[in-house]
């Protein structure tokens, strides 16, 4: 019973389905989408419903990066550093279009989608996404946390 | 106080510096010489019928695309009298080598800023500024992003950049890189 | 991210005693990344004990070339740009921005459309006073206001989403008019949603205005005067809690705001305290300029009917060649307007917001250049913390609503 492993993916499937609901987040906010993300984080729409309410500003505390904005060349660095600061595991939210993919400031100051310098583990659209889209987001981040995901690509299982 | 009685004054006491004025839209507008912006903008703001104590914007234009140009670039400097409610523009020719034009923080310190970013934006130098360095770009930034010439993609990245998650983004990227070493006349990679 | 760097000579410094006591002076770098600097504001501070020595201000982390962008896109594509400026009150841009084509183009709009951006700007006036305020009790520690504020926000929002369909970015004006009328039973809703907010402003009042913590940390910290205020070429909140009552809605009165009734605001203090409280005030007068302008919304047409700037019917259009061709024209071309500058400025949420318009008579401007306000508040900021206490520096960048797509473009 204990030779294949089993006490170990049931550990796992345990301190995943702990940590989802846990998520410490540091928002690298800097631009409109920072209204939305308030508004998210507000009453109204209450992310805490999801166990992410409590913001990290330093990176040691948190475990994921909510990068909320464009994210210009010259802050760059910043973003780096703060991501290479936090601890492991750590995961990376792009929260609307700026973040995912540059949006429409197809320009010289904007870097075209913060997967150009790391690792992004869910794009939530829109620009800004409304807060029922980042909240999808964040199930889907818990998902995979949790470890409910596929290949590449990311998807949520939906059976099991 | 209208604006051509605004023009008038300003052209009885300066005469030939006044290079030329227009009222379109309701602003009066005075182009002056580089040399006489400073006493300009000082008899505005000093002037007791005048007073326009509020220095709003200081900004530029790249003339080099428009159909008839004589110098490269325009300064453009907006001032709102609040006694009076006018808005006067003043506007200096400034040459395509070595722009520079006197600098205005002696006498709207409020400039500070915005002559920074005509710095930073066009490249045009500001005499007698206090701190004239970049504000909105870095300093590893080459070019001045509003000239005319300067291509609205061509970035300067502080970090390295990965290689995209997107296949097509990537090959887009790539194939537009290529196109400015090409217009630069620089051999491809 | 703190960090401390090698100091230069030691300073002395003198204790009540009389003693003398070297002291170095410490350099840390306050931002980007501090939940106070809203991301991207860097300030180097060199501080003596607690007490800042000198700053330096490092702004444009956020700057994304609205500029330029607009110097590519036609005169109605520009319009999700200006949006983004100052994204807690979008709607005030968006009517700045085709005021300035307008004037351009000589085009009056028909009354009801002016009247119809008095209201959107108002709304959005609101909201973004609500988030300032909201912002800068939060960082002082008064988080129960964030939370009401963000709520009655929310109600505002409301409204908004309802007219222009978005809650954010609503890009809501057209050049010559605006993008559709208002919904049915609009009146309703606002009168609602206004009761709402000003009860939550009335609780957040009595929570706030009168408390110990809050009135320390803000009387008496920043204080500008009106000379100075001038010099730093502030406009707005900033420069009315100075004493100045200088407001381009009674200054330069645009769209409807000559037949409304409203007071400016206007404290004596200059300091944070005084532009807590404008705003404060400033948010009632918005409600009863609302209140006003929706009693006397006229009928008639939302858009002028000069089909060289307007749209077409969708009836036009997908019956008739010459409603087809209007529509691709204008969509392809853009709206052309003849050669000329003009420069057009609305109160907006931070003060004075302009456009300079360059037009070279293609349906493309040459240059749109925005007047933001932010930025003279932003160059006003190191001046008025020197030589303040470190902590004095969260209610005096609170009080400025440093709005970074503003500022930086």
């Amino acid at each position: 019973m204990f030779d294949g492993g089993f006490l170990t993916t049931q550990l796992d499937k345990v301190i995943g389905w702990s940590r989802k609901y846990s998520l410490f987040q540091y928002p690298f906010v800097t631009a409109c989408c920072g209204m939305e993300f308030m508004s998210t984080a507000c009453s109204h729409y209450d992310i805490s419903r999801f166990g992410a309410e409590i913001p990290r500003f330093s990176p040691r505390q948190a475990d994921v990066l909510f990068v909320v904005g464009t994210i210009s060349h010259k802050l760059s660095p910043v973003l780096k550093r703060v991501y290479d600061q936090m601890c492991n595991p750590k995961w990376v939210v792009a929260f609307g279009a700026c973040a995912s993919t540059g949006g429409f400031y197809d320009n010289y100051a904007t870097v075209m989608g913060i997967d150009r310098i790391l690792p992004v583990d869910i794009y939530i659209a829109g620009c800004p996404p409304r807060p029922e889209a980042v909240l999808d987001g964040l199930l889907q981040l818990q998902a995979k946390v949790e470890g409910r995901t596929t290949g590449e690509s990311g998807l949520v299982q939906t059976s099991g | 106080m209208a604006p051509e009685e605004l023009i008038e004054t300003i052209r009885e006491r300066f005469g030939d510096a006044v290079l030329g004025s227009h009222t379109a839209h309701g602003d009066a507008t005075v182009v002056v010489t580089p040399e006489e912006l400073r006493n300009v903008c000082q008899f505005a703001r000093d002037e007791p019928q005048l007073r326009f104590e509020l220095l709003l914007d200081v900004t530029a234009v790249d003339l080099s695309k428009l159909p008839e140009w004589e110098t490269r670039f325009e300064l453009v400097v907006h001032l709102r009298s609040i006694e009076n409610v006018a808005i006067l523009r003043i506007k200096v020719p400034v040459g395509e080598e070595d722009p520079r034009v006197p600098s205005v923080t002696k006498i709207y310190p409020a400039a500070n800023w915005f002559e920074r970013e005509v710095y930073d934006m066009f490249g045009i130098e500001f005499d007698g500024h206090p701190d004239l360095r970049r504000i909105l770009l870095y300093d590893e930034f080459e070019g001045h992003p509003l000239r005319k010439d300067y291509p609205f993609d061509r970035q300067h990245p502080l970090v390295p950049l990965r290689e995209a998650w997107t296949p097509g983004i990537a090959w887009k990227l790539e194939e537009r890189w290529g196109q400015y070493a090409r217009d630069r006349g620089e051999p491809p990679a | 991210m703190l960090e401390i760097v090698e100091n230069r000579q030691p300073d002395v410094h003198q204790t009540p005693a009389g003693d003398e006591i070297p002291v170095d002076m410490m350099t840390i770098q306050m931002g980007p990344s501090h939940p106070a600097m809203h991301g991207v504001v860097r300030i180097d501070l060199k501080l003596d004990g607690e007490t800042v020595v000198d700053s330096d201000v490092h702004i444009g982390y956020m700057h994304r070339g609205f500029e330029k962008m607009s110097e590519l896109s036609t005169y109605n594509q520009v319009l999700p740009y200006t949006d983004r400026l100052n994204y807690v009150s979008p709607l005030i841009n968006n009517v700045g921005y085709v005021l300035a084509v307008e004037k351009l183009l000589d085009l009056e709009v028909p009354r009801r459309c002016q009247y119809l951006r008095v209201i959107v700007s108002e709304i959005s006036r609101i909201s973004d006073h609500l988030t300032c305020l909201a912002a800068m009790a939060m960082e002082l520690g008064a988080f129960t206001v964030f939370l009401w504020f963000i709520k009655a926000r929310e109600y505002l929002w409301d409204l908004i989403e309802e007219v222009t369909g978005a809650r954010l970015t609503t890009s809501y004006t057209r050049i010559g008019g605006v993008a559709h009328d208002l919904p049915k039973g609009f009146a309703g809703q606002l009168s609602k949603a206004l009761k709402d907010t000003a009860d939550c402003i009335d609780e957040v009042d009595g929570l706030l205005s009168k408390n110990r913590i809050f009135y320390d940390r803000t009387r008496n910290v920043g204080v500008v005067s009106r000379d100075r205020a001038l010099s730093h070429g502030w406009t707005g909140p900033c420069l009315r809690a100075a004493g100045e009552a200088y407001d381009v809605r009674k200054a330069v009165p645009y769209s409807a705001y000559d037949e409304l009734d409203f007071e400016i605001p206007t404290c004596k203090e200059g300091d944070a305290y005084a532009r807590y409280a404008v705003r404060m005030e400033e948010m009632r007068q918005s409600i009863r300029i609302l209140k006003q302008a929706m009693a006397g919304l006229p009928e008639g047409e939302v858009r002028v009917g000069d089909h060289r700037v307007t749209l077409p019917e969708k009836e036009q259009v997908y019956h008739s060649i010459e409603g087809l061709m209007n529509h691709f024209k204008l969509i392809i071309e853009g709206v052309r307007v003849p050669p000329g500058e003009a420069y057009h400025a609305v109160e907006g949420a931070n003060g004075e917001l302009g456009f300079y318009i360059v037009a070279d008579g293609t349906g493309k401007p040459y240059r749109c250049h925005a007047r933001s306000p932010g930025l003279a508040l932003a160059q006003g900021l190191s001046p008025t913390i020197n030589g303040s206490m470190l902590a004095d520096i969260i209610p005096v960048f609170g009080s400025l609503n440093y709005i970074a797509g503003e500022v930086e473009r």
